[in-house]
């Protein structure tokens, strides 16, 4: 009858035994490889401090012209541009100027790793069907594992800071870019694709010439959702050390100070909002040739 | 410099997963539909053989789905063979390693699409240099050259135009100046002119006529409209499922339909305005007036009716007499619709 009622198990004393022995076969891995690694991402840890300390150390009133003139330059619109500029001075009025850079410096580290690492994969997807079927199921993992079992390794591994938590964010977001790079080279409409070989072009030539630039709506989308899902992780990269935006929310919530989280929540919002806007728009003028509009 | 001998011998084309496998049976001929049916593979190309005469029109005709898209590719080999060869000035060109099939396309051939297929990221100028920028010319150098081509067919002044700002007429003639542009001998045209508006269709064969009067290319020109196959054909092609059922020169196909499914194509043409006195000349000679042969039975009526005889004589571009008609021959090839009525008349 017990056959009915308890499903088999492994005995309690083995189950804890194989906990144990893997605990510790990652920990001494850790213990000897973890210098190693750390030293590895040692350029990566330079990078992030230096071009905090840069945004941190600039005078403000650059910032806020970078901000308008990025701004302007990627959406084209005034009224974007001083919107993004009053946002700052808000942020910055009520304290939160030396948070809100960290997080930019992050969220920009994350960025390009996630462009130099998902485009060129996306790329292969595309080319690939059989890279496309091993790397998707790695994706839809990434997309759905919880963050929290995850961060764990990476923090036995490289402890807490800055590079862990860039790499969780990172992790997590860069399925969309590669998801949408193979995707959008995918999709490109299949004669063009035969006047492009028609005419004798090489791979390399359809791939930069045909390939990309008609795909780059799609693989601007990615990035956008790219910047999007790294800015959602700001919280929670926080809890390993991470400085910036993400870091006072954390404390507001572990204390219940409603304003101090209200604040930086809303700070974080401004900025996904502005992230978001002015690359969706950029993004839309890179297919401004499909309405028959002229160039810029 | 416009001159590739082109032929095709033995071509078949099975579309499915293990296509080379179904080659005895097809050659056994097994169906289209049974192939189907019974082995989950398509039937694109049937035993092609054909002789493409040079720097001449040979027009590719067949309802939708008779493979015609198919054998086309096959030249440039977009699409890969089951088995057969395409020779082109001696060199198999399903043989071809992918350097010499690269080198094959950027200098033997070219291509305008059903779609038009231009770049949608690129000015008209920069389309039309296309080839050449893939071949390595110059940049400059290749706009100088396209601009040549974007004369001639008629788009000087939309040369930084996008070809989302043109219209399908003007977007073709982008197309077809793109693959003009490299030189090529040879022009492939898969429904270049179906998708635009019968009058835009009409410019269009107007343009091509042109050109080819003066560049003499070899051009395999694929459709589906009768009337424009006659218009443009020197050399007509029948498919259907995938086999070549009849082949000539226009003038052969109207008045000898090979069966049913041809004469059904032809049923609803203007016999009177296609069909040229050459092809129902018979020998001898009679006191009527001189006619050239190329004259249509439309014209020739008139002249046949106020012969006394009801003949005239027939001669060629050159003046020399090859034989006589008479106005019941001529009314005969106007009437003869399909073969069943051919057999009835006997
Ligand atoms: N990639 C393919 N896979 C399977 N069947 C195909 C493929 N391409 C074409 N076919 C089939 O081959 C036949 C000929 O197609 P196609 O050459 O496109 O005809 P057409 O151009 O005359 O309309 C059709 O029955 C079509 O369904
Ligand atoms: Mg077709």
């Amino acid at each position: 009858m017990d056959f009915w009622t308890e499903i088999p198990s492994l005995g309690k004393r083995d189950l804890r035994d194989l906990k144990k022995g893997i605990d510790s076969a990652f920990r001494g891995f850790s213990r000897e490889y973890g210098d190693n690694i750390e030293a590895f991402f040692d350029p990566l840890y330079y990078f992030l401090v230096w071009l905090e300390k840069l945004l941190i150390a600039a005078p403000w009133p650059i910032i806020l012209f970078a901000v308008a003139g990025l701004s302007y330059l990627g959406s084209k619109s005034w009224k974007l541009a001083l919107g993004s500029v009053l946002s700052f001075v808000v942020i910055g009025y009520f304290g939160m100027w030396k948070d809100m850079m960290a997080t930019i410096s992050l969220i920009s580290v994350a960025t390009i790793i996630c462009i130099a690492i998902g485009i060129p994969v996306g790329i292969l997807m595309s080319r690939y069907d059989r890279v496309q079927g091993a790397i998707t199921p790695i994706l839809d993992l990434m997309q759905t594992i919880p963050i929290f079992v995850y961060l764990l390794p990476v923090v036995m591994l490289l402890g807490i800071g800055r590079v862990p938590g860039l790499i969780a964010v990172c992790v997590y977001a860069l399925p969309p870019v590669i998801r949408l790079t193979n995707l959008g080279i995918r999709l490109v409409d299949k004669e063009i694709l035969e006047a492009a070989d028609s005419f004798g072009s090489s791979y390399r030539q359809k791939l930069f010439d045909v390939q990309i630039p008609l795909a780059l709506p799609n693989i601007f989308a990615g990035v956008n959702q790219t910047i999007m899902m790294a800015l959602a992780m700001v919280v929670i990269a926080s809890m390993i050390g991470v400085k910036g935006l993400g870091m006072p929310v954390l404390q507001a919530i572990q204390n219940q100070y409603l304003t101090l989280g209200l604040m930086n929540g809303l700070a974080i919002v401004a900025l996904a909002i502005i992230f978001d806007r002015v690359s969706q728009r950029y993004g839309k003028r890179l297919q401004a040739h499909r309405y028959g509009k002229d160039h810029e | 410099m416009s001159d590739a001998k082109l032929q095709i011998n033995n071509l078949y084309k099975i579309f499915g997963p293990k296509a080379k496998k179904f080659v005895p049976l097809v050659k056994e001929g097994i169906s289209k539909q049974e192939l189907l049916d019974s082995y989950n593979h398509v039937l694109g190309l049937n035993n092609i053989n054909l002789t493409i005469p040079q720097q001449k029109v040979q027009v590719i005709m067949g309802l939708s789905g008779s493979g015609k898209s198919t054998l086309i590719r096959h030249i440039n080999r977009l699409i890969e063979p089951t088995s057969g060869e395409v020779i082109v000035d001696n060199k198999n060109v399903l043989e071809m390693s992918q350097t010499e099939l690269r080198e094959f396309r950027r200098k033997k051939t070219s291509m305008v699409f059903q779609k038009f297929a231009l770049l949608p990221h690129k000015t008209v100028s920069q389309n039309v240099a296309y080839g050449l920028t893939i071949q390595g010319v110059h940049e400059a150098q290749a706009k100088e050259s396209s601009h040549i081509w974007i004369e001639k067919v008629g788009l000087s002044g939309f040369e930084g135009h996008f070809p989302a700002q043109l219209s399908g007429g003007m977007q073709q003639r982008v197309g077809l100046a793109r693959a003009l542009a490299t030189d090529a001998p040879i022009l492939l045209m898969d429904e270049a002119f179906s998708a635009l508006d019968p009058l835009i269709r009409t410019d269009m064969q107007d343009i091509l006529l042109d050109l080819q009067n003066e560049l003499q290319k070899t051009i395999i020109f694929i459709t589906h409209d009768l009337d424009e196959a006659l218009r443009i054909g020197d050399n007509i092609a029948i498919l259907r499922d995938g086999k070549v059922i009849q082949e000539g020169n226009p003038q052969e196909i109207i008045m000898t339909p090979a069966d049913d499914y041809i004469s059904d194509f032809i049923k609803d043409v203007n016999r009177g305005k296609v069909i040229r006195i050459k092809s129902i000349v018979t020998k001898g000679s009679c006191r009527g007036p001189n006619l050239i042969s190329s004259l249509t039975l439309e014209n020739a009526l008139k002249e046949l009716n106020k012969s006394k005889t009801k003949e005239c004589n027939v001669i060629d571009e050159g003046g020399k007499k090859i034989g006589k008609v008479s106005l019941d021959s001529a009314i005969d090839a106007l009437l003869k619709t399909n073969v069943s009525t051919n057999e009835r008349y006997k």
